[in-house]
């Protein structure tokens, strides 16, 4: 029967660093990595992927496959005179995937509707708003009284399509890319890439990346990866560097052919594409870098560099108006952020805010109260240390 | 197909300005059956062939335009089709090929043979179709060359000296290029179709349709064909203009079943099974664009070429430019357009059917 690779298991241990678990002549706190992983990570782990493009492209069928979901089930696509007077809505669907101990808790933002309208002028804007949305809220908690439970539900990367059949990005694309580059982390790949022959594929992968500098347009910078590793993973590193945009086939069915082992493709009349093939198509790159190394970092992007970033304008835009003078500014730091009112609500929203963390503050206390009750009641001589 | 002008067209200038939307083609008389105690052999039948020879001494004019949005292999198909680089391909990535802001219209005329007959083709391009973020109305610069063509035939028809023969610029046959998403159509191409399908004959192909597979492929063609009806739009070969049971029982099957085709085009040829074949060479495995398990591009090729040409151009003549002259001359108070003319005196009805343009 059919087993798909692990996915998220990667997420527990960095392979070069189980050297560093086995030597006794060590004292060992180069495990602290591990340990500070291990703790997130059994915490769960949140992550907000963001699919846009136009209609078409593949998209649901690609998330479907790669993350062995059947996410877009009950989905119905409207007929197109119903969508000629379609606005653009935004929607979030969620997903819990437990794969070797890890539970990850996955939400998938869809737009549909995007580009498919005859005048589709700033059909875009509510996709940013959006997730400047996620920053304000973010950024609301982060002032707030509890931060023990914050819930992220910053976008942490964007994976934008782009139709094989066009001769690179087109004026919708340039101009979506330009409105969220600065806000989101953005993996640009080429959806539905079987429609392409493989000079094709290189000759588009190129154009795109030389509209992208031509535009300005940031996309999501894989880091480099660290000194010490071999040469063959440097390479390969590489190599998944050039591939990018990637371009990808996505697929849910089985087929066997023959007397290989059944892998997920699509049949056409004169062969058979493999989803999982890295001649066919990148979908093993796109898996690779995006869930299995660089999950971690797209989170740590959107929330050191983007979210920062925002944080930064928002903040700054408070102090212009008014005369404040150079020494108050500087005070715009964490600590005294409460003492700010917070931006963009109306005031009938802030005091909702405040009756709900009451609440939380509320429970919280019963609930230590409670393990404090435990705690007095229990004599366990220790608890279980991480054994390494 | 008939040859003479509708016995009513004197009465629709000089009566009440209620415009027919559409004039029916003449029905000519049924020919009362002759007991067929022919002796001996008259050689009526020898006409085709006469025909035959009038044509390739004159050859014939064919204009085909293709929309669509760019990349869709709009030029690709169109050299496929007529087996010539008539088409010049804006697909070389190296060039800097700019979309342009507003729709174009590129005309390019080439002089095709084959079996001593010649055929002027001229295709029609429209760059820019789809290709911007407002794409409202972008159909009006399409709409507006092909009444121009009509304009001028009709200029020419009611000149004292014509020509004899008009030269034809009238858009025959119009291939509208539907993106396989695979879902259903877009707006824009219910918009555009709306428009120009009672101004030209549309006949919609699914481009680069190697992308979907046969369940898919019969799937999206049942979701276009319904929501095509369903919003009221007549793709040639329309269900009105059938003749007689023949045509209707042909044409059915082919609006029912085949269309729209799904096409793949080509210009590179492969070796497959010791044969050279037009195709795309792809890591898993050869497309040929003239098999028909692979592409139904040879279904449109036999259509649009070898089963239908003469038809498309009859039909655009006899109704989409009658239409057109029928509005014109009823806007004009049944007067003709342009000078030269004194009064409001017009030409006499001619006894004998008037050749068709060819």
């Amino acid at each position: 029967s059919y087993t798909p690779a692990p996915l998220f298991a990667a997420l527990n241990f960095l392979s070069h660093q189980r050297k560093w678990a086995q030597d006794k002549e060590y004292v060992g706190f180069a495990a602290l990595p591990n340990q500070l992983h291990r703790k997130s990570v059994k915490k769960g782990f949140d992550f907000t992927l963001m699919v846009a493009g136009e209609s078409g492209l593949g998209k649901s069928t690609l998330i479907n496959s790669l993350f062995l979901t059947n996410l877009y089930e009950d989905r119905q696509v409207p007929e197109a005179s119903a969508r000629l007077t379609q606005t653009l809505t935004i929607e979030r669907r969620g997903v819990e995937i437990e794969e070797g101990g890890i539970k990850v808790k996955l939400t998938l933002v869809d737009t549909p509707g995007f580009g498919d309208s005859v005048d589709c002028s700033d059909c875009w804007l509510p996709v940013v708003r959006f997730i400047e949305e996620q920053f304000e809220q973010y950024l609301r908690d982060e002032s707030g009284l509890n931060r023990k439970n914050i819930q992220d539900s910053r976008v942490h990367c964007c994976l934008y399509f782009i139709s094989p059949f066009g001769r690179g990005l087109r004026p919708l694309d340039v101009a979506f890319l330009r409105a969220v580059h600065e806000k989101v982390n953005i993996i640009p790949v080429i959806g539905k890439a079987d429609a392409l022959m493989p000079k094709e594929t290189q000759a588009l992968k190129q154009k795109i990346r030389d509209q992208l500098r031509e535009e300005e347009i940031n996309i999501y910078q894989f880091p480099e990866c660290d000194s010490d590793e071999d040469e063959d993973f440097k390479r390969q590193d590489a190599e998944m560097k050039e591939s990018i945009p990637f371009a990808v086939v996505g697929s849910c069915e089985v087929v066997r052919d023959g007397g290989n082992r059944p892998m997920r493709g699509r049949r056409y009349s004169w062969g058979t594409v493999e989803v999982e093939n890295p001649h066919h198509c990148d979908f093993l790159n796109l898996r690779r870098m995006l869930v299995q190394t660089h999950l971690q970092d797209l989170k740590e992007v959107t929330h050191d560099v983007l979210y920062e970033g925002y944080r930064a304008r928002c903040l700054q835009s408070l102090a212009r108006p008014g005369a404040r003078d150079r020494a108050s500014r500087s005070k715009l730091s964490r600590q005294s952020a409460t003492e700010i009112p917070l931006p963009m609500l109306p005031l009938a929203e802030t005091e909702k805010l405040i009756r709900e963390k009451d609440e939380e503050l509320r429970r919280m206390q019963e609930m230590l109260e409670k393990m404090q009750a435990q705690m007095q009641q229990s004599q366990a001589p220790g608890e279980q240390s991480d054994a390494l | 197909m008939s040859k003479g002008f509708p016995e009513t067209r004197t009465d629709a200038a000089m009566s009440e300005l209620v415009p027919e939307p559409r004039p029916k083609p003449a029905v000519p008389m049924k020919p009362v059956s002759i007991n067929s105690n022919l002796l001996g052999y008259i050689g009526i039948d020898t006409i085709i062939e006469q025909m035959r020879k009038k044509t390739m001494k004159t050859g014939f004019d064919f204009n085909i335009m293709v929309v669509g949005q760019s990349g869709l292999g709009k030029s690709t198909l169109v050299n496929t089709l007529f087996k010539s680089q008539v088409s010049r391909k804006a697909s070389s990535w190296n060039r800097e090929e700019k979309i342009p802001k507003t729709v174009e219209i590129k005309a390019i005329g080439h002089v095709i043979e084959e079996g001593g007959v010649k055929m002027k083709l001229t295709v029609i391009d429209t760059p820019g179709f789809g290709d911007q973020i407002n794409n409202e109305n972008c159909w009006e610069p399409i709409e507006k060359y092909i009444n121009e063509q009509y304009e001028k035939f009709l200029k020419e028809e009611v000149n004292i000296a014509r020509k004899k023969r008009i030269p034809d610029t009238r858009v025959h046959c119009c291939l509208y290029f539907i993106s396989p998403t695979g879902h259903s159509l877009r707006p824009l191409d219910l918009e555009f179709m709306k428009h120009l399908s009672k101004v030209v004959n549309i006949i919609p192909v699914i481009a680069k349709a190697d992308t979907m597979t046969l369940e898919e492929k019969s799937e999206f063609k049942q979701r276009v064909r319904k929501e095509l009806e369903v919003n009221g739009i007549e793709f040639y070969p329309q269900k009105e203009f059938d003749e007689d049971l023949e045509d209707k029982t042909e044409n059915d099957k082919i609006r029912q079943e085949s269309m729209p085709f799904a096409v793949v085009g080509s210009d590179k040829e492969y070796q497959v099974n010791g044969k050279r074949v037009l195709g795309r060479k792809t890591p898993w495995g050869i497309i040929e664009v003239e098999n028909l398990n692979h592409c139904e591009f040879a279904l449109l090729r036999d259509f649009v070429i070898r089963t239908h040409l003469q038809d498309l151009k009859e039909v655009t003549h006899n109704i989409h430019y009658e239409t057109y002259r029928a509005k014109r001359l009823n806007d004009n108070g049944g007067l003709p357009p342009g000078e030269g003319l004194l009064g409001s005196v017009l030409p006499p009805v001619p006894a004998t059917p008037c050749p068709t343009a060819e």
